[in-house]
């Protein structure tokens, strides 16, 4: 689903993000991408949803050349993706129903269906009763679970979640957590950067870790399971 | 549908007063606008009329037989800037001037002899009423044998020509000034709106929407301000119009905007609220959206 091949990013002010960096991540496959900050996790995560491009170097996302991307496509291949955030990143005026459904209304879903959808995903996340409470009256946790289900209202592929327990005690990290792993179980590829180890620790899937913009570690392509 | 609507109105409610005022901006742009195409508009009429008056009119040499004359003048009334022409005979020549010259009635009633020549007064059509075309007819003239002089009055056609020619430059560059002026202003409103939204262009991408999807909003935000400015615009000429006429009814006749013209404003008021924000949008939205870099090897 998610191929680099010798990724090198410089930004324009010389510095090096980005160091040969190759991977491969299969079908329904979760990755932690772990390192300090820094190290070029969250650099690596924008290489994949098209918000920076490789200097050289070739990046495959979902069947989608992403390093030879016209401006116009982009939007093609971030609605096969779901992106999520430490900051949530939710529409402050929208409740948690209109945040989520504001994704489908962009990308021109028809109208009859956005309520279902909409329903459907908020209850996956364990929010169904909080359809109509603004970002405000939520807690971190809910917050980031109402950015999980925008996420996840297309149906993407692939999930990428970025810090996505950053800004979360322990016990809704790990409720965070728990949601993006039953999603993994329902086939969605899902890579997460963090660098809390401690969630690291508690499932035995690949991990691929950073320093300075290169891969120092990778437990291999075919590390870990969902049922671990 | 409900969506684009939604976005669209959503400046309006969250900067109720940027809103206002840029619009208020727009129209009073506009209103600069309109008042100097009311002004011109008068003047056009008022210039109209005077360009009807313009005569050419060719002397007959004493004792031409009317017959050569009346041929002659067929022949004239075939030139391409030839709308009338009127032969007037030395004794009609005279009538006219003892009606029309009242001063001098006594001096032409005492006269034994007819001084004065026979004419052919030539009226040009539309278009041609200036210097450069009556000087073209009049020295066609000139080329007949029978002609002894011709005459346009050169000075004030020319008069004519300097007013109608200042007043359309001058028209053009104040049009141009303002148009620039609301320009700009709607695109800081737009962008304005675009940083205060940077937020939600940001998720709007990462979630998928085009760039025109984006864009749209905006745009048709800046053609709804153009229209409200435009239509504010009218409202405010009419007023000045109105307060003028009931300052100075002397200027009877004076005529304001047509339909047709006040479609024009807000037509010209929506493409340069789509302009503006075209253009605004198009330079801001590489800012607050975060689009990709080009690759850069």
């Amino acid at each position: 689903m998610i191929r680099l091949q010798h990724v090198i990013k410089t930004f324009p002010n010389g510095a090096l993000a980005l160091k040969d960096v190759s991977f491969h991540v299969p079908k329904a496959q979760f990755v932690f991408l772990t390192g300090h900050s820094g190290a070029g996790k969250s650099t690596l995560l924008k290489m994949l949803y098209a918000e920076l491009r490789p200097t050289s170097g070739e990046v495959r996302v979902g069947g989608h050349l992403v390093h030879s991307l016209k401006g116009d496509e982009i939007p093609r291949l971030r609605r096969r993706l779901g992106i999520v955030f430490q900051d949530f990143r939710l529409l402050e005026d929208r409740t948690a129903s209109e945040n989520v459904a504001f994704a489908l209304e962009v990308t021109g879903a028809s109208g009859d269906t956005i309520p279902a959808r909409v329903t459907r995903v908020l209850t996956q996340v364990g929010l169904a009763g909080k359809a109509r409470a603004y970002p405000r009256e939520l807690s971190g946790g809910e917050q980031q679970r109402v950015a999980i289900a925008r996420a996840l209202v297309n149906d993407p592929a692939i999930l990428l979640a970025d810090e996505p327990t950053g800004n979360l005690d322990e016990r809704a990290s790990l409720g965070v957590f728990q949601l993006l792993r039953d999603i993994n179980a329902g086939g969605t590829v899902v890579v997460m950067a963090t660098h809390d180890l401690s969630l690291v620790r508690q499932a035995t899937y690949r991990t691929i870790d950073m320093r300075d913009g290169a891969v120092i570690h990778d437990s291999g392509p075919d590390a870990g399971s969902p049922l671990a | 549908m409900r969506l684009l609507v939604r976005e669209v109105f959503l400046p309006f409610r969250r900067l109720p007063l940027l809103s206002v005022l840029s619009i208020t901006t727009i129209a009073f742009s506009l209103f600069t606008v309109g008042l100097f195409g009311l002004v011109a508009l008068n003047l056009r009429q008022a210039l109209r009329g005077l360009e009807a008056r313009v005569e050419v009119v060719a002397f007959v040499l004493r004792g031409t037989p009317p017959e050569t004359i009346t041929v002659a003048a067929q022949d004239v009334a075939t030139f391409p800037e030839v709308q009338t022409v009127d032969y007037v005979s030395e004794d009609q020549a005279l009538a006219r001037a003892r009606r029309e010259l009242v001063e001098f009635r006594d001096a032409y009633r005492d006269l034994q002899t007819n001084p004065l020549p026979a004419s052919i007064e030539i009226r040009l059509k539309e278009g041609y009423r200036d210097a450069s075309h009556a000087e073209l007819v009049a020295e066609r003239l000139r080329s007949f044998p029978f002609v002894d002089d011709v005459r346009f009055g050169r000075d004030w056609v020319q008069r004519l020509d300097h007013i109608r020619n200042l007043a359309g430059v001058l028209g053009l560059i104040i049009g141009v000034v303002f148009a620039v002026v609301a320009m700009v202003i709607i695109g800081v409103t737009i962008r304005m709106t675009m940083l205060q939204r940077a937020r939600e262009i940001h998720i709007m991408r990462l979630v998928g929407a085009t760039n025109w999807f984006i864009r749209g909003p905006f745009l048709l935000e800046g053609a709804l301000k153009g229209l409200l400015g435009g239509l504010l615009a009218i409202l405010l000429c009419y007023a000045g119009f109105a307060v003028f006429q009931r300052s100075a009814p002397a200027l009877s006749g004076l005529v304001f905007f047509t339909p047709l013209h006040m479609l024009l404003i807000l037509a010209f008021g929506i493409l340069l609220g789509l302009l503006a924000s075209l253009i605004s949008v198009g330079r801001h939205l590489r800012l607050v959206g975060g689009r990709p870099e080009r690759r850069a090897a």
